[in-house]
This record gives C-alpha cells, structure tokens and sequence, in this order.
C-alpha cells in the first residue's frame, strides 16, 4: 500500500550511489544475553536484484533480517533505506515502509483461517465493518497465483506445513513492497511449489521489487539469485556475484574449509538385509491415500517420493499409530500390527520425526533438555526418580553428535536458530532407539554440513539391521540417502526405483509428476 | 568421527559453568514471589510489631493457609498441563462432612480418610472424563462441578454441621503439634515435598508440563495426553479431599460451608508463584510461597483492625500488582 515516508528519490549519499544501493547495513552487532551473534556486519543490498544470503545453522541470517525489519533491535550499526537513515520500531513500522518479510518460524495465527491470517493487520474495510467479502476474493486470487487450489476460509491449523508455508509467503505478498525478504521460504515445499514461487518472484523482480533470499537449498541460489553473501561466525565473509560461484565455493566460504561429509550418495558399507522389517498391503486410510503397498527390509532406508499432499505424511501417521487405517495390513518384523495409539507404536519400536516442528515436534517453552529427554524418560531413571546426571549425560552427547548450536542444554528451545531446534527434534527420536525411524522432512532448515552429518548418522542406524522410511520433498535429498524410492501418486505407488536405477534427479521428478 | 564432531563444541557447552547455572536457574524461576513475600514480612513487622512477629502468629498463618498451600501443589500440575479446576474448594467441603459422618457412625478413622479420599479422586476422575472424552473445557466442567458437589454437601445434612468427637483425628489431621510445630505445618511440607519431587523427578511431571506446553507435540512424542490429563484432574481432587480432612480436624467438625472460594485462592497463589496461566512450566515451591503471602497478607490485616471491606479491596489489590509485578519481569526475561 503507502511506501510510507521514504523519498523515492534519495539524494545522493557520501559513496554517492544512493540509485543502486537500496538497503544498506552498516557495522551491525547484536549479542543475546551476553553472546555476541553478529559482529560488525556489513550487508548491501542492491536496487532489483535478488541477493542470496547463506550461512551454517545459527549463523546470524535470521537475526540480520529481523533487525532489519524491526522485530529485533540491533546493538549498535546503521541501517540505510534508500540512503536515508531508518530506524524502524517494530515489523509494522518496516511493513508500512515498504518492507515485507516471509519468516521462517511462520507469523500465522492457528486459530484464524487462511483470508484473516493473510490480511491480518491490513484488513479491508468497508465503513468500520470488514470487507470479508472482498478479503476472501484477494486471497483466492493471491493464492491461485501461487498454484495453491484451496479454500481462503480454511483454517490455518487445520493445514500442513508446506501449505502453511505457501500462505505465509501469500501473506507477505498481500502488501505491495520494495523490499522483500525470504528467510527459508522453501524449506517444506516440493518442486511444484518452489517453481510456483519463483515464478512470482520473476514477476516481482520485473516490478522492481528487491529480495533478499535465505536458503539451505544450494541449487535455489544459483537458481534464483544474483549475488551472494555468505554470514560465517557472525561476519559475512564473501559477496559476490552468483554467476562468478558454483556450490563447492559457497561451502567453502560457509564453512571455513570443504563439507566432512559430502551429501552425496556412496555404496552402503552393510547392505540391507533380505529380512522384512516392515511390510505394508493395500494400505488405505481415507480419499487421499487408497492402495498402497510397500516393503521396507532391515537395514534399508526408503524413500517416499510424491507432490504435496499426495499423502506422504499420512502414511508415516498411519505407521505411528496416529492415523486411522480403514482397511489393508501392516506388519513389523513378521508380526502383525494394529497400532491404536502412538504409544503402542513406540513399545513395537517405531518413531516417528514429524514434518512440523512448531506444532509436532517441540514444546517451544521448554528447555533443549527437556525436550530432548521426553521420549526416554525411562531410561533416564535412577531409582524412582529421572538421574539429572544420566539425562545432562545423555543431552549432552545428543548435543555433541548432532552439533546442535546453543549456549548450554538448559537454553529454552524456541531461542535456537531453526536449523539447531530442528536438530533437536531428530535427538529426542535418536535417543529411544527405535527399530524403525521414520523421518517426515527431517532436513527442513538445517545447512548443507549438518545434512551431510544427518546422513551419515541415518546410515549408521540403518547399518546396525534397523529401517528407515524418508520422506522428503527435497530430491537431492532422497538420492543421497536412500536405497530405494517409491513413488506415490494419486493414492497408489506408482513407482519402486532402486538407488541404481535413478540415473538423474530429472528422473525422479518426472516420476513424481507422473 | 565423533571425536571430530565433539571437537568443534566448546567445552562451556558441555559442562555449564557456575555462572550459568545461576543465570539458567534464574531465567527458569519467576523469583518475584519469594521477593515479595520477604518484603510484605518486613513491611508488616514495622507496621504491627510483635503482634505480627510472634512465634505464635506465624505458627497460626501456617495453620491458616495449610489447606490453600496443600490444594496449590495440586493446583500446580492443573495448570501446568494447561487445565483448571474450580471444583476443589466443593469438594473439600464434601470430604469434610463424609469423614465426619462416618467418623460419628463407625469411630473408623481409616474408613473415613479412605471414603473421603476416593470421593475425592473420583470426582477428579469425572472432570477429568468431562474434559478429555466428551471434550468439554475444564473450566466449564469443573465450574458445573463446583455447583453440583456444593449442593451435594448442602444435602447430605440438611446443611447441618457434623461434629467430630474423635480427638485423635482431630489431632493428626487439624489441631495437633509436633515437637512445637503444628502438624498441618508438617502436612504442608511433606505434600509439597510430594509434589515437587512429582513435577521435577518424575516421568509424570515432565509429561505433565509437556502436555501442558503443547499438547500436540507431547502426543507426537509418545505421551498418552489424555491418561496424563485425567490423572491430574484426580490428584487435584484427592488433595482437594485431604484439604477438606484438615478443614474438618481443625475445626473438629463437617461442614458444607468449607472452602467457599478456595478454588481463586489457590490459583491466585499459584500463577503468582510464577506457574504461567498458559501452562508448560510450573514451580511448587512458588505455588507455596504464594499461598503463605496471601495467608500473610490476609493476618496482617485483621491484625491491622481493618474491616473485612477494606480487606478484601486490599487483598484483591495486591494479587493486581503482585501479578503485574510478576508478568513485567516475566516479558524481560524472554525478551532478553
Ligand atoms: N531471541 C533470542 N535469544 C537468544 N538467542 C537467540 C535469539 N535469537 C537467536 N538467537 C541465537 O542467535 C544465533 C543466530 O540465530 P539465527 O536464528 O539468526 O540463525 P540462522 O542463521 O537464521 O540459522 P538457521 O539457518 O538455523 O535458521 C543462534 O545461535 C541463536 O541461538
Ligand atoms: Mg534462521
């Protein structure tokens, strides 16, 4: 709407090139309690231009761009819109200005449905009433403009994640902007739904409109983006143009040195066994997911492949106990189950990591301990009492091996980045040691280094005789670590691939659109 | 590989230093209430003197506030597992007239704790039902609750008093002392040992705040939320029905009238302990030092020779500032 009180046309300032320089960020520092997170940070970004900033979990990206926006407030440092100094108070003050941001922890209300949620705090009016009705028209529009068929009158905590997502990209849209920042906009989206969105992001650019682009996706930057700035140790290291970097080079600069573990798919070291640990037959479970049926052997790690909502997630429910099964047989080990509740499921020896971890997989108030230690209480008690010393014990090496980032195991979850809250979420269901892990978008947010980790440690597990079913709209992602990919469409499997026989991720995208 | 992982974390991490713990123990625990209570104590002593200091009238706050600080541990895991109960001060008054009439009837002492005891837990089983299978709100069912088993007390006598003759339930439950302190004193202490070793130690308390901070979550992690919800909707009603067995030996007899607006008492108590109304944490020795403030307040103004009117307005007052007290420090700790 009003790009509020910002000139335009900006007078020159001392570089003298107040025309390309939109947004400058100068010597930004900011510490939590004590912890410094940036440190002198300088950020530049550029009239039209779409400009990639990346960095391990916890490097400083949200911060940044929550300074930026007003959510949080900076140390010390200047920030300069269009040459001129601004000091904005709050997200508001930022959105009045012209400056709109997708977060990545989602600013929706659970409780509101989709057209009250977008227009929240921006709503129309018609006299003093709202114009609901012209609200809901705009929301349709918007959201059919991102490829997303559904209903503006739905609930927000009635959606999935990815679809969550989509709305709140929706919502930072609903304003028109200069400046628009994306911090993780991708994170539980499949192909279909990033190609819809850079598509409007095409469209915004040709407007005008400049962004700023955070993503653990490496094929996203190079895709979308024209420079580059990588944050490391609280200091951006490198800006460069995209065109001049390729991915090895962007690692290197995010890490101080090449990745551990490549994210790359090598030959099991123990390959899967030939007995079966799971097998499912003519699962249906409502109009979504019909007839499907699959094996899982000890040992092996599975990968579900399929569009959003194609009922990926609802298999992996079904499995846990949380989904009703109308009809079809599921066993586990050669015994057939009938999981009622969850806790059921976790006595046979499943897990399941969800797809949200907002809503699903994390007490946010709570400590990184506490929610760590939920799943294993059992194992943590001496005597009658839970032993502090053997859940510090075991908090601490869940920490350690995941390298999770946080100043101490007693720091309330929702203040970690939400690459290292995500790390947690895997912890807690690593701890129980289960026979079967089920993994519904384990990697969402978490950087290029500690995926590499997350696979070798999902290896591991899988090497010691246990399963793995992977869900993953991330194709990179499912090539790398699994053996075997089903394809789910239109409620069936419409496709079983063996590692060796996807020659490309061109392969498996096709299979998936069908 | 691990060593080459463990490597990149710095030691701090692993092993908190003493500075940290303080500051973690700290950003956990709403500190205002202990604070509080200190400076109303010293406040009243300048005020009232001896009166106020003597051995004796603090042994008789203790007395006083024995069933609210008792019920408050209770109240702790309601709240804390994202629930309420309005139902426990009728309760109370129930399980007072059920032992005394079965005290008058049998003499049984046992007998009469058990029949009051289980009265208690079952009415908690029911507004536990209420809310998890029927998915009414406890707020609702424990608010119907607290009308039914009030009428229920009314009832059963005809509204009349029962009197207790039998000295040894008055002594171990209400009037008695050990080694100079009175045993509702010991009462006191020995449940909220209970309930903070329950809350912080124990499986059913971490689950408890679990389900409390996000009830989805807690189900995706393996916790049976409703057994959890039911659970503690029963040990509210139990300690509700030991409160009501104290009421009954300190004042030697059953009465329907006992415990009338408990239920705000209690919760006052515990959210100004520093449990969040929200639910996900809770602190029982908060909720208990909460309960004493009020308790402490409540006798330094009838010592004061104020009239119940300007008590109330006072009282009522204080829980305002108290809480707002409590809430701004609670906004700075999250913000920083
Ligand atoms: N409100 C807060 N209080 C305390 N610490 C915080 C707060 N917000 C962020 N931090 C800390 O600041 C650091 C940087 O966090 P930030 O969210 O900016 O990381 P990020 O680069 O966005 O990571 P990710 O890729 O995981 O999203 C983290 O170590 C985090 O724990
Ligand atoms: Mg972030």
């Amino acid at each position: 709407m009003s790009h509020g009180k910002t000139p335009a046309s900006a007078e020159p300032t001392a570089g003298g090139q107040g025309t390309t320089d939109l947004l400058v960020m100068r010597d930004i520092c900011k510490s939590f309690s004590g912890v410094p997170v940036l440190k002198d940070v300088n950020f530049t970004l550029r009239r039209g231009e779409v400009h990639a900033l990346v960095g391990g979990n916890g490097a400083g990206k949200s911060t940044l761009m929550k300074i930026f926006t007003g959510v949080y407030t900076k140390d010390s440092g200047t920030v300069c819109v269009d040459g001129q100094e601004v000091h904005f108070k709050s997200y508001d003050d930022a959105s009045q200005a012209g400056v709109r941001m997708i977060f990545q922890e989602l600013s929706l209300v659970p409780t509101l449905t989709i057209y009250e949620n977008i227009f929240l705090n921006n709503e129309s009016l018609k006299g003093l009433a709202l114009d609901r009705k012209e609200m809901r028209q705009m929301a349709g529009e918007l959201l059919k403009s991102l490829g997303l068929d559904i209903s503006p009158r739905e609930l927000v905590s009635s959606l999935p994640v990815g679809y969550q997502q989509m709305v709140e990209i929706a919502k930072a849209l609903s304003m028109n902007a200069k400046i628009l920042v994306l911090d993780e906009p991708t994170a539980s989206l499949t192909d279909a739904e990033v190609g819809m969105l850079f598509a409007t992001m095409e469209r915004l650019k040709a407007k005008g409109v400049s962004m700023v682009y955070i993503s653990h996706r490496m094929s996203e930057i190079l895709q979308v983006t024209d420079t580059v700035s990588v944050l490391r140790n609280g200091q951006v290291v490198l800006t460069a143009p995209t065109d001049q970097l390729d991915i090895p080079a962007i690692v290197h600069a995010m890490l101080g040195g090449s990745a551990e573990k490549s994210f790359e798919w090598v030959p099991r070291i123990h390959p899967p066994s030939d007995q079966l640990m799971l097998n499912v037959q003519n699962l249906q479970l409502n109009s979504i997911v019909k007839d499907v049926t699959f094996q899982v052997r000890k040992g092996e790690i599975l990968g579900i492949a399929g569009l959003m909502g194609s009922g990926r997630t609802e298999i992996l429910k079904a499995l846990f106990g949380m989904e009703k099964v109308k009809s079809g047989q599921i066993s586990l080990d050669g015994q057939p189950v009938n999981f009622r509740n969850v806790q059921q499921a976790v006595r046979a020896g499943m897990a399941l990591v969800p797809e949200d971890r907002r809503r699903e997989g994390l007490v946010l108030g709570h400590t990184v301990k506490a929610n760590t230690i939920v799943t294993v209480l059992d194992q943590l008690l001496g005597g009658w009492m839970i032993s502090e010393k053997k859940s510090n014990q075991l908090v601490n090496d869940k920490v350690a091996e995941l390298n999770v980032k946080t100043d101490g195991i007693n720091k309330t979850i929702s203040l970690l980045s939400g690459g290292n809250q995500q790390k947690v979420v895997i912890a807690k269901w690593l701890a129980a040691n289960p026979k079967v892990l089920l993994l519904d978008e384990p990697t969402a947010g978490i950087d290029i280094e500690a995926k590499g980790e997350i696979t070798a440690i999902i290896r591991d597990f899988a090497d010691r005789g246990n399963s793995v079913v992977l869900v993953s709209s991330e194709l990179v992602e499912l090539m790398a670590v699994c053996d075997r990919v089903i394809v789910l469409h239109d409620g069936v499997v419409t496709q079983n691939l063996d590692r060796h026989n996807i020659e490309s991720e061109e392969v498996l995208q096709n299979a998936i659109q069908g | 590989m691990q060593s080459k992982v463990k490597q990149r974390v710095p030691e701090s991490v692993l092993r908190p230093s003493l500075g940290d713990q303080v500051r973690a123990w700290l950003a956990h625990n709403n500190i205002i209430v202990y604070v509080a209570f200190i400076a109303v104590f010293i406040l009243f002593s300048i005020l009232l003197g001896s009166n106020f200091t003597s051995v004796n009238n603090v042994l008789n706050i203790a007395r006083q506030t024995a069933m609210i600080s008792i019920m408050a541990v209770a109240m702790t895991f309601v709240i804390g597992s994202g629930q309420i109960d309005l139902s426990i001060g009728s309760i109370a008054a129930l399980s007072s007239l059920v032992a005394a009439l079965i005290l008058r009837d049998t003499g049984n002492i046992l007998l009469a704790l058990a029949c009051a005891l289980v009265l208690g837990a079952g009415i908690g089983l029911v507004n536990g039902l209420l809310n998890t299978k029927a998915g009414i709100p406890s707020f609702l069912t424990t608010l119907g609750m607290m009308g039914v088993i009030r009428g229920f007390a009314m009832w059963i006598t005809n509204t009349a008093a029962v009197p207790i003759q039998n000295s040894t339930f008055n002594t171990i439950f209400g009037i008695g002392n050990v080694g100079g302190l009175p045993v509702l004193l010991l009462w006191t202490v020995v449940f909220a040992v209970v309930g903070y070793l329950l809350l912080n130690r124990m499986r059913f308390g971490r689950h408890t705040l679990a389900v409390g901070g996000n009830e989805s979550a807690a189900r995706f992690s393996g916790i049976n939320t409703q057994s959890i919800k039911i659970r503690v909707m029963m040990m509210s009603g139990l300690f509700a029905a030991i409160a009501g067995v104290m009421y009954a030996a300190r004042m030697q007899s059953g009465r329907w009238t006992f415990g009338e607006g408990d239920e705000l008492s209690v919760i006052a108590a515990v959210i100004l302990g520093g449990t969040s109304m929200a639910g996900g944490n809770g602190t029982i020795i908060g909720a208990v030092v909460g309960s004493m403030l009020m308790g402490m307040i409540n006798n330094g103004l009838v010592l004061g020779g104020l009239s119940v009117a300007q008590q109330t307005i006072i009282r009522g007052a204080i829980i305002i500032l108290a809480t707002a007290i409590a809430n701004r420090s609670n906004a700075k700790r999250q913000a920083s």
